[in-house]
């Protein structure tokens, strides 16, 4: 079978049909669970496992915001070995190379693993073929809708939390693993039917917090949950390569030419070293025209704080902090606003950020001639990442812009056909280059305006060919391997499928 | 000795080493093989005939050199390899 993009689907699962088919479904929410009772203390968490007595086929959830030094989930994976767990499918937010989940995967103790992002030895053993069930790539914004819809059912979430009050609420801004906002956790403490908190740092009252009580069945102290140098990720700096400078400028300048650096204006960038020099090319435009924005969203760093204090934009919309200042302003700034990854990216949830945003500035591993995204796998169809955000925002956001070199390593970017499908084309607007601006034929209000301003941009097209002629153009991966998993759209439904390297 | 070396293994990048033989062996290690073999393979080949040069071993160890690149390389290796025999 397959969907409206020509993509292979699994028999008896839902092809994608389009990324606005979601408007026609309502939402879906099975019932909230809460506690009568406070939830039970534990000092070791191999006796909460024999508490929560765990069997085989169950599904755990873990969330991602300690990001490399999380040690909340290999701790649990080691448990699910000694208890002797097997068929158990994991569905954490993302999965980091730190985590050693190999040996687990390839003894059938853990069969299928839901996730948004994946990379690492994880990712390599799915793709040698040793998962016995299915690997399911959701968006953020997708993981909180199958979560809290009953599609994804977590029998145990088991939630790294830096602080626990006496009462059982955390909250993720204090402590010494603080990590700043837990939205991605939300949904899985709302849905999941039993909900652990792991901790390290057990407070008396906490004022402020993101976790609430009423949906937390156990609290576990542990020595320690995460490794503070890999929780952030130090210093993030704009880059200095020439060819990334380049794209941002021109960026930010057509962005001038639109008419979009005006007041009120809402803008997502992600914390990679080009995306930073986007934001610093358009903070400098903001500047110039005295303009005051409404918000910046996404994922932060201590760039989009300053942002925030310059007063560029009124609000901060985050829903996890990429370093120490952003986890320290969320601390403070009560302009700086931590929310779940339902109200940041759920297609059904009404208060959805994405939906209000105007532009967002994206990556792209590949991107074709029908201005479809990868960012799950690269050229050469290595998992070495997957959606987290992207699909979600690209569809929400007004403008949607990637911004790539055209090259890299001899690989052009631009491709007749991706390799795996991310994001539909139907929502990916603008695609910037250092070697020109192509512009998404779909939208002819775009073009209208950039010709209207005497900005200059080319076809997608002629991007491909300048790439092939400089570099050669590539031969065609050899096809038919062995399906692994799938990459779902933000509606469940299956955009492509994944492949295994054998 | 009858050995030449050039360029680096930064990213877009080749380094190239050539030695005397008897015959012509080209060794072609990139991490764009899968998809550039043939055309690395091809640029090797031109430069040796055009040189007339059938008694060589080449080594390409390629980071994703564009063919410009690994031309450039290549001659200087012979280059070196010439200068290193005078």
């Amino acid at each position: 079978m397959t969907n409206s993009l020509g993509r292979n689907v699994p028999e008896g699962k839902k092809p994608f049909v389009s990324s606005t088919d979601y408007k026609s479904h309502k939402r879906q929410q099975i019932g909230l669970k809460t506690q009568a009772e406070k939830p039970v203390f534990y000092e070791s968490l191999e006796t909460a496992f024999v508490d929560l007595s765990l069997h085989s086929g169950m599904t755990f959830s873990f969330h991602h915001h300690l990001r490399s030094g999380d040690k909340v989930l290999n701790q649990i994976a080691k448990l699910i070995e000694y208890s002797d767990l097997k068929n158990i499918s994991l569905a954490p937010s993302s999965i980091f190379p730190q985590y050693d989940l190999s040996e687990l995967i390839r003894s059938g103790r853990i069969n299928n693993i839901y996730t948004s992002y994946l990379n690492g030895p994880v990712a390599d053993a799915i793709q040698d073929g040793h998962l016995k069930g299915e690997l399911i790539m959701q968006t953020h914004g997708g993981r909180a809708r199958a979560i809290e819809s009953g599609e994804l059912a977590i029998d145990v979430a088991f939630l790294a939390c830096p602080t626990v009050d006496l009462n059982g609420n955390g909250s993720g801004a204090i402590g010494k693993s603080a990590c700043g906002t837990l939205g991605y956790a939300v949904s899985d403490l709302m849905y999941a039917k039993k909900v652990v908190l792991i901790t390290d740092n057990i407070v008396d009252k906490l004022e402020k917090y993101q976790f609430d009580h009423r949906f937390v069945d156990m609290v576990v102290k542990v020595d320690s949950i995460g490794d503070p140098k890999g929780i952030v990720s130090g210093t993030t700096r704009i880059t200095r390569d020439p060819i990334g400078l380049k794209i941002a400028h021109d960026t930010a300048l057509m962005l001038e030419a639109l008419g979009e650096i005006k007041p009120g204006m809402s803008i997502q960038t992600g914390a990679g070293g080009t995306s930073l020099a986007v934001a610093d090319a358009i903070d400098k435009l903001m500047v110039k025209h005295q303009i005051k924005g409404s918000f910046a969203s996404g994922g932060t760093t201590g760039f989009h704080v300053n942002m925030l204090k310059q007063g560029l934009f009124s609000k901060l919309y985050d829903v996890q902090c990429f370093d120490l200042e952003a986890a320290d302003s969320y601390r403070v700034n009560a302009f700086h606003k931590g929310i779940s990854a339902s109200e940041y990216a759920n297609p059904h949830d009404p208060k959805a950020i994405v939906n209000k945003l105007d532009i967002v500035i994206l990556g792209a591993t590949e991107i074709d001639l029908k201005f479809n995204v990868n960012v799950t796998t690269d050229s050469f169809g290595k998992i070495i990442g997957g959606s987290g955000g992207h699909a979600d925002t690209a569809n929400g956001a007004r403008i949607t812009i990637i911004t790539a070199q055209l090259m890299r390593a001899r690989i052009p970017i631009v491709k007749e056909k991706v390799h795996t499908v991310t994001t539909p084309g139907s929502d990916v607007d603008i695609l910037v280059t250092e070697r020109g601006i192509a512009v998404n034929p779909l939208r002819k209000d775009i073009i209208t305006k950039l010709e209207a301003a005497k900005f200059k941009f080319v076809t997608i097209q002629s991007l491909l060919e300048i790439a092939e002629k400089i570099c050669g153009k590539p031969k065609e991966l050899p096809e038919g391997k062995r399906q692994i998993g799938v990459v779902e759209y933000r509606d469940g439904t299956v955009i492509d499928s994944l492949y295994g390297s054998r | 000795m009858n050995i030449g070396i050039a360029g680096s293994l930064e990213s877009n990048d080749a380094l190239v080493t050539v030695k005397a033989a008897d015959t012509t062996k080209i060794e072609i290690h990139s991490i764009v093989d899968v998809f550039y073999h043939d055309q690395i393979e091809k640029v090797v080949k031109d430069v040796l005939s055009k040189k007339k040069n059938d008694k060589i071993h080449v080594i390409i160890e390629d980071k994703g050199a564009l063919d410009y690149t690994i031309k450039a390389r290549l001659l200087t290796a012979l280059a070196r390899m010439e200068a290193n025999n005078a």
